[in-house]
C-alpha cells in the first residue's frame, strides 16, 4: 500500500485547478461557473496545505493563508449569488448567453 | 499603539467615514443633498489626512509598510475618490441607495491604501479582494437598467477567475520559498520554470485588473453598463492603485527574474497600446471610448514599468495624478450628460460647445491631457513614463509607443472637434451644472494645467523615491 505524499496531493490540486478553469470556460450557467471558481480556489488550497505539511512544517502560513481564502470565497460568493439574482430580475434567466446586449 | 494610529491615519479615516456613515443610515437618515454634502465634506478632509505627515515604518511583523510615497500615493486615490462625489452628484444625490453607495467605494478604497502598503502575501491578497468584491456590487448599482447587472455578472465573474488564477501562483510562491514575506520570498526566487510558471499566474492577476491585453475583454463592457461614477472609480483608482501594485511586485519580488518579465511587460504593452488605441477609433459610445483609450494608457504604463531603474515609480505616480485629474474630467461632463439629457454616444456631442461652452472647455482640456498636447500636464507625464521606459536602452520599443500617441491623438482630436463645431439640425439641450459638479471639474482643469507647469511636483514624488 503507498502511503500519499507531496506529489499526489500537488497533482490532484493541479487537476482540480485544471477543472475549474475547464468548468469556467465550458459551463453557460453562472451558478455553475460559480462552482468551477470554488473548485479553483479548494484547488489552490490543497496546494498550501500540501506545501506545508511536506515543505514547510515548521511553518504556519500556508494554513493561515487557507482559512483566509475559504472567508474570502464565501465573501465572493455572496457577491455573485447577488448579481446573479438582480440579473434574473431583469433578464429571467441566468444562462450567460442571455447576458449579451453589449458586444465590442 | 501611536505608532499603528500614525501610520495606519488614511485607513482608520476611510474606517471612520464607513462608520458615519452606516449609523447615519441605521439612526433616522438623513436628506440625500445634506448627506452628500457631509460625504463631500469627509473625503476632503481624508485626501487632507492622507497627503499630510507621513512618516516611515512597519507594523504588523512587517506585513504594513507606510512611507512618504505610500502616504502620496494614497493621497492621490483619496483625492479621485473625492472628485469622484463631486463629479457625479447628478446622480447620486437623487439615489434613493447613496450610504451603500459610498460605503461600497469606500471599503474598496480602503483595500487599495493596504494594497499600496502591503508587504506581505496575504495581506496583498485580502486588500486586492477588498478593492474588487465592493466594486463588483458597485458596477450594479443602476438596479433597473440590463446593462449595469450584465455588467457587474462580468465583473464579478472576470475578477473571481482572475483573483483565483493569483492564488495559484500564490501557492507556488509559497512552496518555493516557504514564506509570504515579500522581504524573504525574492532572495530564493531564480530563474527556473516553476518560479517563471508562479510569476505568471501571479501577472496575469494583474493583467486582468489593469486590463491589459489579452485580459481587457470585460473593460469594455463593465464601462459601458456601470453607472459613471463606478466606471470613473474603476479606471481611476483601480487602475491606479494596481499599478502602484504591480510595481512593488515586480521590483520588490521578482527582481531575481527581471530578464524573462521584462520581455513579457514589453510584448504585453505593445499589444495593449496597438488593440487599445485601434478599438477606441471605432467606438461611437463615450463611456466605450474611454475604457478603450484607458487601456491604451495602461499600455503607458506599462512602457515606465518596463524601465528597471530608480526614475519608474516616480514617473508612474506623476502619470496616475495627472490621469486622475485628465480622465476624471471627461467623466465629470459624460455623467453630466448621461443623468440630464441621457446622452451616451459621442455623436450626439456635436455643437455642444454652442449650449454649454464651460463642459465643452473641460472636457477639450481633460482630451488634451489625455492626448498628451504640450501644454497640458498629459503631455509630461506621458514624456516621464517613455523617459523611464528609455533608460533601458531599447529604444525601437519606445518608437513604437511615441507612435501610438500619434494614433490616439487622432481619436481624442475627433471628439474635441465635433464639441466645437457648429451643430447641425438638433441641438444639444442646455445642461444645468451643480454647484459641486462645477467645483469637481474647475478642480480637474485646474489640476490639467498646474500639474504641468509647476515642476515642483514632480521633483516632490522624485525626492521621497
Amino acid at each position: 500500500m503507498m502511503e500519499p505524499g507531496l506529489y499526489h496531493l500537488l497533482v490532484i490540486g493541479a487537476l482540480l485547478f485544471f477543472t475549474g478553469i475547464y468548468g469556467f470556460f465550458t459551463r453557460r450557467n453562472m451558478i455553475s461557473m460559480l462552482m468551477s471558481i470554488e473548485l479553483m480556489l479548494n484547488s489552490v488550497n490543497i496546494n498550501f496545505i500540501a506545501f506545508n505539511k511536506y515543505l514547510w512544517p515548521d511553518t504556519l502560513g500556508g494554513t493561515f493563508f487557507t482559512v483566509f481564502v475559504i472567508a474570502i470565497a464565501a465573501a465572493e460568493a455572496a457577491v455573485a449569488l447577488a448579481i446573479i439574482i438582480n440579473l434574473y430580475r431583469s433578464h429571467q434567466s441566468i444562462n450567460v448567453e442571455v447576458a449579451e446586449e453589449m458586444k465590442y | 499603539m501611536n505608532e499603528y494610529l500614525q501610520l495606519m491615519k488614511s485607513e482608520l479615516m476611510v474606517i471612520l467615514i464607513i462608520f458615519i456613515l452606516m449609523f447615519i443610515k441605521l439612526g433616522k437618515g438623513l436628506p440625500n443633498g445634506t448627506l452628500l454634502s457631509l460625504v463631500q465634506l469627509l473625503l476632503l478632509i481624508n485626501v487632507a489626512v492622507s497627503f499630510g505627515f507621513n512618516e516611515t515604518g512597519r507594523i504588523f511583523n512587517g506585513m504594513f509598510v507606510h512611507n512618504e510615497l505610500a502616504g502620496f500615493q494614497k493621497g492621490i486615490l483619496s483625492l479621485a475618490v473625492y472628485l469622484i462625489s463631486l463629479l457625479c452628484s447628478d446622480w447620486l444625490k437623487d439615489h434613493e441607495h447613496m450610504p451603500e453607495f459610498f460605503m461600497l467605494m469606500l471599503s474598496a478604497l480602503l483595500g487599495m491604501f493596504f494594497l499600496v502598503s502591503s508587504d506581505h502575501l496575504l495581506m496583498f491578497y485580502l486588500s486586492l479582494e477588498l478593492a474588487s468584491i465592493p466594486v463588483a456590487a458597485m458596477a450594479n448599482f443602476d438596479l433597473e437598467r440590463r446593462k449595469s447587472s450584465e455588467a457587474a455578472m462580468k465583473m464579478v465573474m472576470s475578477s473571481a477567475l482572475a483573483s483565483g488564477i493569483m492564488l495559484f501562483g500564490i501557492s507556488l510562491i509559497y512552496g518555493i520559498s516557504g514564506s509570504l514575506d515579500f522581504a524573504t520570498i525574492w532572495g530564493s526566487l531564480r530563474n527556473e520554470p516553476l518560479h517563471i510558471m508562479a510569476f505568471v499566474f501571479l501577472f496575469s492577476a494583474f493583467a486582468f485588473k489593469l486590463s491589459v491585453v489579452p485580459f481587457h475583454f470585460w473593460t469594455a463592457d463593465v464601462y459601458e453598463g456601470s453607472p459613471v461614477a463606478v466606471t470613473a472609480f474603476l479606471s481611476v483608482a483601480s487602475k491606479g492603485a494596481v499599478s502602484f501594485a504591480l510595481f512593488n511586485i515586480l521590483y520588490k519580488l521578482f527582481p531575481n527574474l527581471s530578464a524573462p518579465w521584462y520581455t513579457l511587460v514589453v510584448v504585453l504593452s505593445i499589444l495593449t497600446m496597438l488593440i487599445g488605441n485601434f478599438f477606441a477609433l471605432r467606438q461611437d459610445n463615450f463611456l466605450r471610448f474611454l475604457a478603450f483609450s484607458s487601456i491604451a494608457q495602461v499600455g503607458f504604463i506599462l512602457v515606465a514599468l518596463s524601465g528597471q531603474n530608480s526614475q519608474v515609480i516616480s514617473a508612474v505616480t506623476y502619470f496616475v495624478l495627472v490621469y486622475v485629474f485628465s480622465n476624471l474630467a471627461a467623466f465629470g461632463v459624460a455623467s453630466v450628460l448621461r443623468s440630464q439629457l441621457g446622452i451616451e454616444n459621442i455623436s450626439q456631442l456635436k455643437g455642444l460647445y454652442k449650449t454649454s461652452p464651460a463642459l465643452a472647455w473641460a472636457l477639450a482640456l481633460g482630451l488634451f491631457s489625455l492626448a498628451g498636447i504640450p501644454p497640458a500636464a498629459g503631455f509630461f507625464g506621458k514624456l516621464f513614463l517613455l523617459m523611464a521606459g528609455a533608460a533601458k536602452g531599447n529604444y525601437w520599443f519606445i518608437t513604437i509607443a511615441a507612435l501610438n500617441m500619434i494614433v490616439s491623438l487622432y481619436y481624442y482630436l475627433r471628439i474635441v472637434k465635433l464639441v466645437f463645431s457648429a451643430p447641425d439640425g438638433e441641438q444639444v439641450q442646455e445642461v444645468k451644472i451643480l454647484k459641486p459638479v462645477g467645483l469637481g471639474l474647475v478642480i480637474c482643469s485646474a489640476g490639467i494645467v498646474l500639474a504641468g507647469i509647476v515642476s515642483w511636483i514632480y521633483d516632490h514624488i522624485n525626492s521621497m523615491v
